[in-house]
């Protein structure tokens, strides 16, 4: 690991500040980041560790029954929590249980590792992303593979979920990592039924259209019967081919749905 | 260098250390607290496990200077002071739940974390939070009956001696 400074401020706006020094990184639970230090792939000059900071950990249900879950909590407190039973089923099969310990919600949103688990659960919820400047909506949020809206030295602060009807994840382990060789989420609202796919893509999780489309209509495993996503630009690996990866996609789809009833 | 305190196994801990400085560092190099290993240094293995603030982390995935002011347990704190093993150590050893020793540590305080939220687990329980821990050598079989044994359960009905 190279040599960095090292900042862990007590509050928001002081970590917006040490934030302002070029190649300064937000440090969140670490559990993607400090590998990555150790193997050199980042070398940032300051590192700001956003675990001292208590206001931006919790989770509340807001006055319009938004679940609101600050970006520094950990996964072990996602899986805990009761007002959104898919989303802490989800929380509770990340990594394993030492990495959930320590690892936040906020970190695997701003990192959006094509494999992770909750940018499907945030894009599948039609979840808002609140950071220190702005709200995003995660339809707007994830722009690519480790890519995201967030602009240099911008810190994400908040998740909003709106609560579903019924929902549920659906994971394809891949059992060496522990990330998701493809994992789907499944959402049914009010107003339509959201499908979010991850571990499958090249630009990373999306929104499976078709997909809901089909299930707004019969939300039922059945209703996907005639559907095919397209394997040509998924991820293709020694793990598994683009093919493949759609196929299991489908699958978990259909699961997904099952288990949500 | 930046200093860091912090409280291991009951007493106070105060050392300089650089912002790099690793929690598994610290303990080892600067605290001579060697029970503590390291692994894989990638987070995989779990041989580093300590309980941070009455968590179990990985030792190898957190900064010492993370840990300022937090109560830390190693595996050189679960025995009591005139040397009487904690119950999931002695269950490791009254079934011989390990062979080379190297990933012990980590599975004792993973094990011990386990029991203190759930005291009357599952075998698939019990595997199913051994995840992120690796043993080469047992098969698993031994850890779990010890587990088990250490939460008072009968462990005849485990499959492979």
């Amino acid at each position: 690991m190279y040599a960095f400074d090292f900042e862990r401020p007590k509050t928001l706006a002081d970590a917006v500040k040490a934030m302002t020094d070029e190649d300064a990184v937000a440090l969140s639970g670490g559990q993607t980041l400090i590998p990555s230090l150790k193997q050199r792939l980042a070398m940032p000059s300051k590192l700001v560790s956003l675990t001292g900071i208590d206001e931006i950990k919790g989770i509340c249900v807001d006055d319009d029954g938004r679940v609101c879950i600050g970006a520094a909590t950990i996964h072990a407190d996602v899986a805990a929590q009761e007002y959104y039973p898919a989303l802490a089923a989800l929380a509770s099969n990340v990594g394993d249980p030492a990495v959930r310990n320590r690892g936040t919600i906020g970190g695997s949103l701003a990192n959006n590792d094509p494999s992770a688990c909750y940018p499907a659960a945030a894009l599948g919820s039609g979840a808002v992303i609140r950071t220190d400047k702005r709200e995003i909506a995660a339809d707007d949020y994830f722009t690519g593979m480790f890519e995201t809206a967030l602009e240099e030295g911008e810190i994400i602060t908040e998740i909003k979920f709106p609560v579903p009807e019924t929902a549920a994840y659906m994971k394809f382990e891949q059992p060496a990592s522990r990330f998701a060789l493809v994992g789907v989420f499944v959402a049914k609202y009010a107003d339509g039924v959201r499908v979010a796919v991850t571990g499958a893509s090249n630009e990373g999780v999306f929104r499976w259209s078709e997909a809901e489309a089909a299930l707004g209509s019969d939300f039922s495993a059945g209703a996907l019967d005639g559907l095919k996503l397209d394997g040509s630009n998924m991820i293709s690996d020694v793990h598994g081919s683009g093919d493949y990866r759609a196929h299991i996609a489908k699958v978990m789809t259909k699961r997904a749905v099952e288990k949500a009833g | 260098m930046p200093q860091v305190s912090m409280t291991v196994n009951g007493k106070p801990a105060t050392g300089e250390i650089e912002g790099r400085t690793l929690l598994v560092e610290f303990l080892r190099e600067s605290l001579h607290l060697t029970g503590t290993h390291v692994g894989c240094d990638t987070s995989q293995c779990g041989a580093c496990v300590v309980h941070v603030d009455g968590r179990d982390v990985k030792a190898c995935t957190i900064f010492a200077a993370e840990c300022e002011g937090a109560e830390v347990t190693t595996i050189e704190g679960m025995a009591a002071d005139d040397g009487t093993l904690n119950k999931v150590q002695q269950a490791f050893q009254d079934h011989h739940g390990l062979q080379c020793g190297f990933c012990t540590p980590g599975m004792v305080m993973t094990a011990a974390a386990l029991l203190e939220k759930n005291p009357n687990p599952s075998e698939e329980e019990i595997r199913s939070y051994l995840q992120g821990n690796i043993c080469r050598c047992t098969g698993y079989h031994n850890i779990v009956k010890a587990i088990m044994a250490a939460a008072g359960q009968d462990t005849s009905k485990i499959a492979a001696e």
